[in-house]
C-alpha cells in the first residue's frame, strides 16, 4: 500500500466536513434558519454523550441515534415553546440549545472515565488525530475512519440536494408557491432538518461544534454575496468550504494552533474579503457607487448654476472655486466632477473663468427644464411654491425624456411657480 | 462529599464567600438585564457577543502577558463590541439577514479565539493555564480582586438600569411613540446594548463565553411566565438568576472537575421548566385545568340543553331516560348515564326512576344556555350571516361563551329591530315554546 501523508487525510476530512455542511447550510441561510442550525449543532452533544455511555465506544450507529433524537427534540421543543407558550423564537432557541449543550458538557465531565470526549474536543474536534483513527475490517486497514464516514455523508447530502433540488429551491424562495404546486413545504423543512442533524453528527466528532456551526452558515452567506443563482451559490459555498479546509490546515501548521479553529478563521477571512470586494453587495462597490453618484449630482448642479446665472446676467464669469462651491458637495468630489465636465466638453475654460459649451448649454437646459417642470407639477398638486425647490433638486437627476414629456402635458403653465420660464424641449 | 457540603454551607472559608457572592452577582445581573434583552429581542445577539469576546481575552493576554481580570475583560469588551458592530454593519449593508450575521460573527470570532487560545497553550509553555476557564467558566477561580472588578461593573449596571428604567420600558413596548416624544430611541438602544456587554463581562470568568448567554435568556423567559408587568418580571428574573448562581455554584463545588457555567445554566433551565409547568395562567398545568374546566362545562351545558329540547316536545314528562337524552345529544347512553351521575353529585340533576330530571341549579343553567343558543341562531339568521339550516352548528359552539351582558344586548337588538319578544324565543325552525323563569313545572 502506498503511504499517504497524514496531512492529506486531515485536509480531506476537513474538506468533506466543510463541503457537506456548506451544501446544506446554504439552504439554512436562504430560509433564514441559520440559528436553528447553530442550535442543532450544539444540542446534539448530550445525545452523543449518552450514546458513548451506553455503547462504550465510538460505534457510529448509537451516536447517530442519540444525536438524531436530540436534534428532533430541539426542533420540537423550540416549536412548542414558540407556538404553545408564546416564547419569542430566538429566546426559545437560546434556551433549548444552551440547556442541552450544558447537559452534554456536564455528562462528559461527570463520566469522564467512560466517555472518550473532553470539553475542548467538543468545541474544536480532534481532526489532527484523523490519520491514526483507522477503519479496520477483518485484518486489513482501509484508511482513516472519519474519511469514510464523512465521505458517505457528503455523498448522501449531494444526492439529497440533487434529488430534491427543485423542491428545496421553491420551498426556500417561495413557500406559498411551493404549497400551491403541490410541494409539501413542511415535509421539506423536516427532511432538511434531518439531513442537517445527520451531517452535524458525522462532522461533530472530527471537527467539533464550532467548525460545524461556522461551516453551516458562513460559506452559504458568503456565496450569497457573490451570486443570485442558487446553483452558483451552492457551487461557490462548497468551493469556499474546501478552500478554508486547505487554508486552515496550512495556517495551523504555520502558526501551531487548533486546525478546526484555523479553518473557521480562514472561512471568516474569505467572508471578510467578499464583504469588501463582492460586485454588488461589497463595501468597495457600494462606496464607489455612492461616489460616482455624487459626482454625477455635482456635475448637474454646476451645469444648473451656470445656466441659471446666464439667464439673468449673460456676462457673469464664474471662477473655478466659485463654481465648485455651487455644487455644494465635498471639495474633492466637486473638483472631480468639474474635471469630468471639462473632459465631456460641456464646460469650456477661458483664461480664469468657465463657460458653458454648446453641448453643455443643451444639457443644462434639459436639467433646468426637468427641475422647473417638477416644481410646476408639485405646485399643481397643491404644494406651496416655497416648498417645491428642494424636492425638485433631488428629483431633477432622474427625470428622463418620456417622463419630462408627460410632465409637460400635465402642467399647463409656461413658467415655474416662481415665475421663471420653463425652457422648451430642444 | 459531606465535608465539602459542610465547608460550603458554613461559609467559614473566605474563598467560598467570595465565590458565592460572585455567582449571586452574576446570576442576578444576568436576570436583571436579561429581562430587557429578551423583550427587546436581543437574546441571541447576546450569545454572539459572548462568543465574540473570546479572541479579545486571548489577544489581551498575548499583547500584555498579564492575566489580570481587568486587562482580559477590556480585551473581551473590545472584541465583543466589535462583533456586535459587525452584525449591525453586515445586516444594514448587505442582503445577509440578521440570523446569518449573528451566526457568522458567533462562529468566526469564536474560531479565531480558539486559534489564539490553542496557540497560546502550545507555544506559551507553563504560563498558559487559566485562559481556557473562559470557555466554560470556573467559579472557584474567582479571587478577591476579581470580585472587586465585578462589583464595580454591577454597580454601574444597576445604577444605569434604575436611572433609565422608564426609557428602557418605553423602548421595549413602543419605540415609535418613544421617538415622537423627542427621545432618541437609537441612543437608548445603544445604551441597553452597552449594559448587555457589561453584564456578559461580569459573568465571563465564572460562566464562560459558551453559555453566558443562557444566563441572560433563561431566567428572563422563566420570569415572563409569572407576570405581565415589566417591574415584577424584572424582579422575579433577578431572583431566578441569583438563585441559579448560588445553587449552581454549590452543586459544582461538590466535585472538583465540574465546570460552573453548565451547572448554573441547568439550574436556570430547571426554573424555566418549573415555571412553564406551574405558573398561574400561562403555565401548562393551569392551561390544562382551564381546558378541562371548559370541556366539562361544555358537555354539561349540552346535557342540560338536550333536556330542554326534549321537554319542549313532551311538556308533560317529569323525567327523561338516558337513552332519550342520548338520541337527542348524539352520544352513547353510557356517556349520558355517567355524566348524569356526575351532575347529580354537583346538584344539577336528580334521578327519577330510570331517568333524569333537573334540579333548580340545572334548570337555571339550562334555561340560560338554551336562550343563548337560540338568540345566537336568531342573530346570525337576521343579520343575514347564515341561512336557517346553517345556524345550529355555530350556535353550538358560541352558546358556552355568551355572557349575560351579551345576552342582554342580543335581546335588545332582536326586540327593537325585529320585534321579537325575548320572553318568547321562537326556535328558528318554528317550534314555539314558552319558558319563563320557573314557568314550567
Amino acid at each position: 500500500m502506498i503511504a499517504i501523508d497524514g496531512a492529506f487525510w486531515i485536509v480531506l476530512t476537513g474538506a468533506l466536513a466543510t463541503s457537506s455542511c456548506a451544501l446544506l447550510g446554504t439552504f439554512l441561510v436562504l430560509r433564514k434558519m441559520s440559528l436553528l442550525g447553530d442550535a442543532l449543532s450544539h444540542a446534539i452533544l448530550p445525545g452523543i454523550a449518552i450514546a458513548f455511555l451506553f455503547s462504550g465506544s465510538r460505534a457510529i450507529v448509537p451516536m447517530f441515534v442519540g444525536a438524531a433524537a436530540c436534534g428532533l427534540l430541539t426542533t420540537l421543543l423550540v416549536e412548542a415553546f414558540h407556538r404553545k407558550w408564546n416564547v419569542q423564537e430566538d429566546a426559545a432557541i437560546g434556551i433549548v440549545f444552551t440547556a442541552l449543550f450544558a447537559l452534554g458538557v456536564v455528562l462528559i465531565t461527570v463520566y469522564a472515565g467512560q466517555v472518550d470526549l473532553d470539553q475542548e474536543c467538543v468545541l474544536y474536534g480532534e481532526i489532527a488525530y484523523t490519520p491514526w483513527d483507522l477503519l479496520i475490517w477483518g485484518d486489513s486497514e482501509y484508511g482513516p475512519r472519519p474519511v469514510w464516514i464523512l465521505g458517505g455523508v457528503f455523498l448522501f447530502d449531494l444526492l439529497f440536494v440533487l434529488f430534491f433540488y427543485k423542491e428545496l429551491k421553491i420551498a426556500s424562495f417561495d413557500p406559498a408557491m411551493a404549497v400551491t404546486i403541490g410541494i409539501n413545504a413542511t415535509l421539506m423543512h423536516y427532511l432538511l432538518m434531518a439531513a442537517v442533524s445527520f451531517t452535524t453528527v458525522a462532522a461533530f466528532e472530527s471537527v467539533g461544534a464550532i467548525l460545524v456551526v461556522a461551516m453551516l452558515i458562513v460559506p452559504g452567506a458568503t456565496a450569497y454575496l457573490w451570486s443570485d443563482k442558487l446553483h452558483t451559490i451552492l457551487l461557490l459555498s462548497v468551493c469556499f468550504g474546501i478552500a478554508s479546509a486547505l487554508g486552515g490546515y496550512w495556517m495551523a501548521s504555520l502558526w501551531d494552533s487548533s486546525i478546526a479553529g484555523a479553518m473557521v478563521a480562514v472561512v471568516g477571512a474569505i467572508f471578510a474579503v467578499s464583504l469588501l470586494l463582492s460586485p454588488n453587495q461589497g463595501v468597495v462597490a457600494r462606496i464607489w457607487q455612492r461616489i460616482a453618484f455624487s459626482i454625477q449630482v455635482a456635475q448637474d448642479h454646476m451645469l444648473l448654476a451656470l445656466a441659471r446665472r446666464a439667464e439673468v446676467e449673460e456676462q457673469y464669469r464664474f471662477s473655478r472655486v466659485e463654481l465648485m462651491e455651487r455644487a455644494s458637495v465635498w471639495r474633492g468630489v466637486a473638483s472631480m466632477a468639474l474635471r469630468r465636465l471639462e473632459r465631456r466638453a460641456l464646460v469650456e475654460r477661458h483664461d480664469d473663468h468657465l463657460q458653458l459649451a454648446a453641448a453643455g448649454r443643451h444639457e443644462a437646459l434639459r436639467l433646468l427644464r426637468n427641475h422647473r417642470l417638477w416644481e410646476a407639477y408639485l405646485n399643481g398638486l397643491g404644494l406651496p411654491e416655497d416648498h417645491v425647490h428642494d424636492p425638485a433638486d433631488t428629483v431633477e437627476h432622474f427625470i428622463g425624456r418620456e417622463l419630462a414629456a408627460e410632465l409637460d402635458a400635465e402642467v399647463e403653465v409656461q413658467t415655474d411657480p416662481q415665475g421663471k420660464r420653463i425652457p422648451p424641449s430642444e | 462529599m459531606l465535608e465539602n457540603v459542610l465547608r460550603f454551607l458554613s461559609l467559614a472559608d473566605a474563598n467560598v464567600r467570595f465565590v458565592l457572592l460572585g455567582s449571586l452577582l452574576i446570576g442576578a445581573t444576568g436576570g436583571l438585564l436579561g429581562s430587557f434583552a429578551v423583550l427587546r429581542r436581543r437574546s441571541l445577539v447576546g450569545d454572539a457577543l459572548a462568543h465574540a469576546a473570546l479572541p479579545g481575552v486571548a489577544l489581551a493576554y498575548l499583547l500584555t502577558g498579564s492575566k489580570a481580570l481587568p486587562v482580559l475583560l477590556l480585551g473581551a469588551t473590545i472584541s465583543g463590541v466589535l462583533g456586535v458592530l459587525v452584525i449591525q454593519f453586515v445586516t444594514s449593508f448587505t442582503r445577509i439577514k440578521a440570523d446569518s450575521a449573528i451566526g457568522i460573527v458567533l462562529s468566526v470570532f469564536f474560531g479565531i479565539g480558539i486559534v489564539l487560545l490553542t496557540h497560546i497553550q502550545r507555544v506559551g509553555g507553563g504560563n498558559q493555564s487559566g485562559l481556557d476557564k473562559f470557555l466554560f467558566g470556573q467559579a472557584a477561580a474567582m479571587v478577591r480582586d476579581d470580585l472587586v472588578v465585578m462589583i464595580v461593573l454591577v454597580v454601574i449596571i444597576v445604577t444605569a438600569v434604575l436611572f433609565f428604567y422608564k426609557e428602557f420600558k418605553a423602548l421595549i413596548f413602543d419605540p415609535g411613540f418613544f421617538s415622537t416624544l423627542g427621545f432618541s430611541a437609537r441612543w437608548v438602544d445603544i445604551l441597553l446594548m452597552g449594559l448587555i456587554v457589561l453584564t456578559v463581562m461580569v459573568g465571563l470568568q465564572a460562566v464562560g463565553v459558551v453559555l453566558i448567554a443562557a444566563m441572560l435568556i433563561t431566567p428572563a423567559v422563566a420570569a415572563r411566565f409569572w407576570s405581565e408587568r415589566l417591574g415584577t418580571m424584572v424582579i422575579v428574573s433577578t431572583i431566578f438568576g441569583g438563585a441559579a448562581g448560588i445553587v449552581g455554584t454549590f452543586i459544582s463545588s461538590l466535585a472538583p472537575r465540574i465546570p460552573t457555567g453548565p451547572i448554573m445554566v441547568l439550574v436556570a433551565t430547571f426554573f424555566f421548566v418549573v415555571s412553564a409547568l406551574v405558573a398561574p395562567r400561562r403555565g401548562l398545568f393551569s392551561r390544562w385545568r382551564r381546558e378541562r374546566h371548559n370541556s366539562q362545562r361544555e358537555s354539561r351545558q349540552h346535557f342540560l340543553r338536550a333536556y330542554f329540547e326534549l321537554a319542549e316536545k313532551d311538556p308533560a314528562a317529569a323525567s327523561f331516560s338516558a337513552s332519550a337524552l342520548a338520541v337527542e345529544l348524539g352520544w352513547k347512553a353510557v356517556r349520558v348515564e355517567r355524566l348524569g351521575r356526575k351532575l347529580a353529585r354537583q346538584k344539577y340533576t336528580e334521578r327519577v326512576g330510570a331517568g333524569w330530571t333537573l334540579m333548580q341549579r340545572g334548570f337555571d343553567e339550562g334555561l340560560f344556555i338554551i336562550k343563548s343558543h337560540r338568540l345566537w341562531e336568531h342573530y346570525l339568521f337576521y343579520q343575514s350571516i347564515l341561512n336557517a339550516d346553517h345556524v345550529d352548528r355555530p350556535a353550538d359552539e358560541v352558546e358556552h361563551l355568551l355572557t349575560p351582558d351579551i345576552i342582554e344586548r342580543l335581546e335588545h337588538i332582536l326586540s327593537t329591530e325585529r320585534g321579537i319578544d325575548p320572553q318568547q324565543i321562537v326556535n328558528i325552525h318554528g317550534s314555539l315554546n314558552h319558558y319563563r323563569r320557573g314557568g314550567r313545572e
